[in-house]
């Protein structure tokens, strides 16, 4: 499997989608440590189907797609957000709504625009040769935005993803982290599902912090550890994807899965 | 001057009063318990003075500096993921980041002596999701201890504890009483287990603020 790895290492665009990807499984890792924990792993897969939405009506109007989809996707973020603190329609419901909205807005606008020709199934499933230099370049920065927020704010972050209530009546501005945590997951959602697809982004944020969660006792302990699972389940699925030729989405979604079982049988006989 | 001082507050929800020229003081040292039967707007008046909820009218005043943010709070029933990995120690500790700066490191001394005043400082590397009721409860205590030096503000929180856990908690109160100031929504106000000094009864039919000896006579003259 080395030989493979070091072998796969020579394309151009393995390398991109290889670092790409490794920041991406990062800040997945880190937004879904707190997305998860707090019950809200919908949100990184309604934002997905958000993306895949906007970018299809880039495509369709000849707007560069990531420039277009970020600021739609942070919108809908803030909307999903309003919806689930101030409306009389729950979160998961209001994620629905938009996600199978955009969903369906996509692909009805790629299937009736005349002379568009684009694959459906790249953008569903995602494909490791989309990743330009232009999108290694986006991720290195979102990378360093991501950790550096998680970093210089974990301590916040905990308190509110731990008890709401209790941060916001110490002064915490639990409002504004959690717009900063949509944001975030915004960007994350946009870049990784050029490469994972609209449709298994999501499993990127919410499986390994699942599998941390078997493994670990304290928050701290969950992100990191969450982190490691992401980078392990990365590299892995890459290169059996390789091996195999199979798609390099479902293989990463596919290792993590058996990741998370792994970890689950792991607790349960302690 | 009086550590918190709430003249004529009225809170209104979709046009109807939750309550109504609510007024009422405490000093340094009351314990004041705040009864009431369901629904008349005990957790609501709580929240309001932690500054969750916004007075429709009237005001709140607080002595000497202190502020909002340097309260104790510990909510009612906090509804938390059985699977969420968090240490006691982390829970306790996050009560301090009203008054740590943003790189500065959480004050350890002052953490520890909340473990220790509440007797949890063997649990303390233990995961939150581990422990018993009685457990859970000290250590949400304990944080809002590390929050505030003066003004702890509790919401029924010996709900869902059974009777030997809830002696336990009462007497750890009146311990920290020696020191603190205390605000706690009771349901579990009878005659034999007379707690704090001062109560504040929200109930329509019998309102009163005043203190605990007076609010027994009154109950006995009923």
């Amino acid at each position: 499997m080395l030989t493979n790895f070091i072998e796969m290492l020579s394309y151009d665009f393995i390398v991109r989608a290889f670092f790409a990807g490794l920041i991406i499984s990062i800040c997945a890792a880190l937004i879904g440590s707190s997305l998860v924990l707090r019950n809200r792993s919908m949100i990184g897969d309604g934002l997905s189907h958000v993306a895949f939405g906007a970018t299809a009506i880039a495509v369709v109007l000849g707007i560069a797609p990531l420039e277009f989809s970020i600021p739609t996707a942070i919108l809908a973020s803030f909307i999903i957000l309003h919806l689930s603190q101030n409306s009389k329609i729950s979160s998961d419901a209001a994620i629905a709504i938009l996600s199978a909205s955009a969903l369906a807005l996509g692909t009805f606008l790629i299937s009736i625009k005349p002379g568009v020709n684009i694959d459906l199934n790249s953008y569903l499933f995602g494909s490791i040769l989309s990743i330009s230099t232009h999108d290694l370049i986006f991720c290195i920065i979102l990378g360093i935005i991501i950790v550096t927020t998680f970093l210089l704010f974990r301590r916040q972050i905990f308190a509110i993803t731990f008890d709401e209530y209790f941060a916001s009546a110490i002064g915490i501005k639990v409002k504004f982290y959690n717009a900063l945590l949509a944001v975030l997951c915004s960007l994350t959602v946009v870049i990784g599902m050029r490469m994972l697809g609209a449709l298994l982004i999501s499993s990127l944020i919410i499986f390994p912090c699942l599998t941390a969660m078997n493994l670990s006792k304290t928050f701290h302990q969950n992100t990191i550890i969450s982190v490691i699972i992401s980078i392990v389940c990365f590299i892995f699925g890459l290169t059996l994807s390789y091996i195999l030729s199979a798609p390099t989405g479902a293989t990463i979604v596919l290792v993590n899965l058996v990741a998370l079982v792994l970890a689950w049988v792991y607790n349960k006989l302690q | 001057m009086s550590l918190l001082k709430a003249n004529k507050i009225t809170f209104t929800y979709e046009n109807s009063a939750v309550f109504k020229d609510l007024s009422f003081s405490l000093d340094n040292g009351d314990f004041l318990c705040i009864v009431g039967p369901n629904g008349c707007g005990k957790s609501t008046l709580l929240k309001c003075l932690v500054g969750q909820n916004k007075l429709s009218s009237g005001k709140i005043t607080f002595g000497n500096d202190f502020h909002f943010n340097q309260i104790g709070y510990m909510p009612q029933n906090p509804k938390f993921n059985d699977s969420f990995p968090a240490s006691v120690y982390e829970i306790v500790a996050s009560g301090a980041l009203n008054r740590v700066k943003l790189l500065e490191p959480y004050p350890k001394e002052r953490i520890n002596s909340a473990l220790k005043a509440l007797n949890i400082q063997n649990i303390a590397r233990k995961r939150f999701s581990n422990l018993s009721g009685g457990q859970r409860q000290k250590v949400l205590l304990a944080r809002a201890i590390v929050a505030s030096e003066e003004l702890l503000i509790l919401d029924e929180p010996s709900n869902n504890l059974d009777y030997h856990s809830k002696q336990d908690f009462y007497k750890t109160l009146q311990k920290l009483n020696e020191t603190l100031t205390i605000i706690m929504v009771t349901h579990d106000l009878d005659h034999n287990n007379l707690i704090g000094n001062k109560i504040l009864s929200l109930d329509k039919d019998h309102p009163f603020f005043g203190t605990t000896a007076e609010y027994v006579r009154r109950i006995h003259a009923h």
